[in-house]
């Protein structure tokens, strides 16, 4: 990147696309009905799958009959767990644990209610629903480990027998002197938080449809695919070379939030497809995708213990994580790791002691979840804040302000490594306060408590890590030496002058295409509704990996900044070549390159473009015809492996909220109602006002579901109790009150314009804001919950019937 | 499976189509007919991203047998769009407010946004909010569906009857 774009950042620059009110491009085919995700893809000859899940958390697989369901007119295939081990692989875990095989099917011994055990292809869904009924499986049921703690104590009830123990991950970490810190420290306190276990649910369940071509040796597959790494898994586990399977990355994924993995599904679909010699394609059913579906997140328990001194400033953190990973731990165990990265939040404090343990339990898995573990961590630190301002008597607020970072202590580095990149955190806490009009807030619950009502009001003032190289698999696994997440694209001037970038992942809308194109029409000043994007294929891609980590405004923006960067220097050499002036004496406008000192020598782009694709004695000696440029973009202000002490920096950006929601509890139900919500939002540069305004309040009504309804239960038996949209709540539009929303703008001196993340930083504060606020409506009762989802029949208990 | 044949009206147009009985709505209406602008969320009546207008009123497209539309009139999302194939004033206005994100929800959200202006072009924000009552968003947090659907009211009584 040239320094010309780089001293761009956000503030103090005249912009005339980024941070513009401009309608976002994808909306366009969204609203006419005609974007097109994977279920709307008819290949001819298309066969359909379905799964036959299993009834048990923990059986044994004695047989399977599958005659009678084979021999139904217009079934193709029936295939079992223990037929298809025989030619693929276990697919790959993100920690080494070989004793751990993880297939598509079960093989032999069902490890959660909702396994898949068996798939059936036929002419139509209809048709292969019909024969799984007819598949005949013999179970000898056993007894399952439910509990996340249980499992992590026991020796006999093991998930997966083979890896002698239940824990798949066990980690100390110590950043500081915490010894000292808590000697010293006035007082001290511990607190017990669970986060339960809920996750996205996207709208759109998981589909993928693939086709092998025997004449190219392609496997071609379309999915609702957001994962990196998804086509090194799925060659991997079936055996092929990389090269052999094209992901077509134009498929529009409808919703995901980090969810959408779908690698047992499209390794099965692949699979099939070859076998056949036919296209098949596998859409999960809702049943199919909640039980599953491999689309559950966090479900942790946090001990903390916080020393602090009696003006409530918080020394050091012990903190104890155990997260219940599920059946099978795909990448969930990373979850715990990631919060390494902000594992203060937005606070001084000194030292850390940080155990994380991922245990198996016979659940269904958990995959990444919007924040990939933040959200719960976030959640603790708040509750943990709030414990600490009661324990002392003093406002939470205060408390808050005199722990907060100052704004001139940027770049600030934390105990575990991370150098915040900046923040100004005190004054979008103040701007939070002012839209929630806060002293009023404060007469109106104070009205309503003296009418009898439970009110409250919740503070939260969260982090939100932003585009991160990965490094911390290396912090659970020190073989794993992975220090970049790099992202790039490619950038086209055709003959005519009009501009193509192509980005190398799927779009499940973060408005990806009109963030690219909104970045190369500013740094090539032409307007981004005359570029075009499109979504190259796994096999013409740059490298890049996926939109997750609210990274792809820092990634894909700096990869586009950079593309752009090179596409104007080579304008510019044609330019100097042609006009016989220096490059220095020459300006670029809107394309046009003319000479500062004599503005009727230019190069105009219709020349620039001519020159490039049919004048070659007009090109520079040495240059290559044609007119394009490639970038992949590091993660800025990272790449290092931790240092001796664990320390190290992951994410570069850090984007910063404060949330102000106000609740009123019905006594008699425990129905809580969010009345209010005020958040203060800072992810420096906003590159497009609506994309980010949405996925703020989209994520924070996101995290009012998973603070008040959302849960994925199960019973003593395993058995799942939330396989519909009847028993796993999701907020309708009557839940989420009218959310009143303000930016600041700190711009990231490490990205292009000085943007940060912003997919995930309503839900990665929500959830603790409404849990504050609870607290505070049930403080005059004595009473409080430490524990998500905080469900009115709970609140109900703890109102009527008290503690315990 | 014996097979039926009904004919029924799809975005003002005559469809006669023969289908087990089985099949459902929302089915035919993407598979046979391949309007695949109605989506598939949840399959049981909750998510409403199925929603489609029959005779004029809401409904879930995954609840309904194909069977049962014979003899009526259907409208689905395709349906909305200006004859030439353009936006129309509520199609626009969920542009023009970024009332989406992935878009899976939206041709449900329009659906029922249509049926609620096509009676009251001056809807309150409790009308609107019953109105998209059944509809689930998981981007959004539906704020900015609802200023969506304010400024197509706004703009359907600025254009006048």
């Amino acid at each position: 990147m040239t320094a010309a774009t780089l001293d761009a950042g956000g503030a103090g620059r005249n912009l005339h696309y980024v941070a513009q009110k401009r309608r976002v491009r994808e909306d366009r085919r969204f609203v006419a009905g005609t974007g097109k995700f994977v279920q709307d893809i008819a290949l001819p000859d298309t066969k359909h799958a379905a799964v036959l899940p299993s009834p048990y958390s923990r059986a044994r697989i004695l047989s399977i009959d599958s005659t009678a369901a084979a021999a139904l007119d217009g079934v193709h295939m029936v295939l079992t767990g223990q037929q298809m081990a025989e030619d693929c692989n276990p697919i790959r875990l993100g920690l080494k644990l070989p004793d751990i095989k993880w297939y598509p099917l079960a093989v032999d011994m069902t490890r959660y209610a909702g396994e898949w055990v068996a798939i059936v292809v036929a002419d139509n869904a209809y048709i292969a629903e019909d024969a799984l009924e007819l598949i005949q499986v013999d179970y000898e049921p056993l007894a399952p480990v439910i509990d996340p703690e249980q499992a992590f104590d026991e020796t006999d009830l093991l998930v997966h027998p083979d890896h002698g123990s239940n824990v798949l991950y066990h980690g100390n970490f110590l950043w500081g002197d915490v010894v000292g810190d808590f000697a010293a420290a006035d007082d001290s306190l511990t607190l017990r938080t669970r986060w339960g276990r809920s996750s996205t649910v996207p709208i759109e369940t998981f589909g993928a449809l693939a086709r092998w071509d025997e004449g190219t040796e392609i496997l071609d597959i379309w999915a609702s695919i957001q994962m990196p790494n998804f086509v090194e898994l799925l060659a991997t586990t079936l055996g092929y070379p990389l090269n052999n399977i094209r992901l077509h990355q134009d498929v529009d994924v409808g919703g995901s939030y980090g969810v959408k993995r779908g690698i047992k599904q499209s390794v099965l679909v692949g699979y099939l497809s070859r076998k056949l010699k036919r296209p098949v394609r596998l859409i999960e059913d809702r049943l199919v995708n909640m039980a599953g579906g491999d689309a559950h997140g966090p479900d942790r328990i946090f001990d903390t213990e916080a020393a602090f001194s009696r003006d409530g400033v918080i020394k050091s953190l012990k903190i104890r994580a155990l997260d219940d990973a599920g059946a099978y731990p795909g990448r969930a165990p990373f979850q715990l790791a990631k919060p390494i990265s902000a594992i203060v939040g937005p606070y001084t404090i000194n030292s850390v002691k940080y155990e994380a343990i991922s245990v198996a339990t016979n659940k269904t898995g958990q995959v990444p979840v919007r924040g990939f573990g933040q959200a719960p961590t976030n959640y603790m630190i708040e509750m943990t804040v709030d414990a600490v301002a009661r324990h002392l008597g003093l406002d939470r607020l205060e408390v808050r302000r005199r722990n907060l970072i100052p704004s001139d202590a940027f770049p600030y580095q934390i105990p575990s490594g991370s150098s915040y990149d900046s923040g100004d955190y005190q004054v979008v806490l103040q701007k939070g306060l002012d839209l929630a009009r806060y002293d009023e807030l404060l007469q109106r619950r104070d009205s309503a408590r003296a009418e009898g009502r439970l009110a409250g009001i919740g503070i939260a003032t969260c982090l939100e890590p932003g585009g991160g190289n990965n490094i911390f698999e290396y912090l659970m696994d020190p073989t794993a030496e992975i220090t970049t997440f790099m992202e790039a694209c490619e950038v086209k001037v055709d003959p005519q002058g009009k501009i193509t970038g192509m980005m190398g992942t799927t779009t499940s809308g973060q408005g990806h295409e009109t963030l690219f194109a909104t970045i190369l029409g500013e740094e090539l000043q032409i307007d981004p509704d005359e570029i075009r994007i499109v979504h190259a294929d796994s096999l013409t891609a740059l490298p890049t990996r996926s939109p997750v980590a609210s990274r792809m405004a820092i990634m894909l923006g700096g990869a586009a900044t950079g593309a752009a960067a090179k596409i104007k220097d080579r304008a510019m050499a044609i330019a100097a070549f042609n006009l016989e002036r220096p490059v220095e004496d020459l300006e670029y406008a809107g394309g046009t390159i003319s000479d500062r000192n004599d503005a009727s020598r230019k190069l105009t782009w219709a020349e620039i473009c001519f020159i490039a694709y049919r004048a070659y004695h007009k090109l520079p000696p040495g240059m290559e015809p044609g007119f394009h440029a490639q970038h992949v973009f590091q993660v800025p202000g990272g790449g290092q492996l931790p240092d001796a002490q664990n320390r190290v920096q992951i994410y570069p950006c850090f984007s910063f909220q404060a949330h102000i929601p106000y609740v009123e509890i019905d006594p008699g139900t425990g129905k809580v109602s969010v009345l209010d919500y005020a958040i203060a939002h800072d992810c420096g540069t906003v590159i497009n006002p609506d994309i980010v305004r949405g996925m703020v309040i989209g994520g924070l009504a996101h995290g009012i579901g998973a603070a008040l309804y959302e849960q994925f239960a199960y019973d003593e038996e395993g058995q799942f109790l939330s396989a519909s949209f009847a028993d796993y709540l999701m907020p309708s539009v009557h839940e989420i009150p009218d959310v009143k929303d303000v930016e600041h703008c700190t711009p990231s001196p490490l990205t292009s314009h000085g943007q940060k993340g912003s997919g995930e930083g309503g839900y990665l504060g929500a959830p603790a804001a409404i849990a504050s606020a609870v607290n505070d409506a049930l403080q005059p009762m004595g009473l409080s919950l430490s524990e998500l989802p905080m469900r009115m029949h709970k609140i109900e208990a703890l109102i009527n019937d008290g503690p315990g | 499976m014996s097979k039926r044949e009904i004919s029924l009206s799809i975005n003002g147009k005559a469809h006669t189509a023969a289908m087990e009985p089985r099949l459902s709505l929302l089915d035919f209406l993407r598979d046979e007919v391949g309007l695949t602008g109605t989506h598939v969320g949840c399959e049981h009546g909750v998510c409403g991203a199925c929603s489609i207008l029959f005779d004029g009123a809401p409904i879930r497209a995954c609840l309904m047998l194909a069977v049962q539309a014979d003899g009526h009139a259907i409208t689905t999302v395709e349906g909305l769009c200006n004859e030439d194939g353009s936006a129309g004033t509520l199609q626009d206005a969920f542009q023009d407010a970024h009332g989406m994100q992935c878009g899976y929800c939206t041709p449900g959200m329009l659906i029922s946004a249509q049926a609620l202006l096509a009676h009251n072009s001056d809807p309150s924000l409790a009308e609107i909010k019953d109105a998209i009552g059944g509809n689930l968003c998981r981007c959004t947090g539906y704020v900015q569906i609802i200023e969506a659907i304010q400024l197509a009211a706004r703009r359907l009584r600025e254009a006048g009857p």
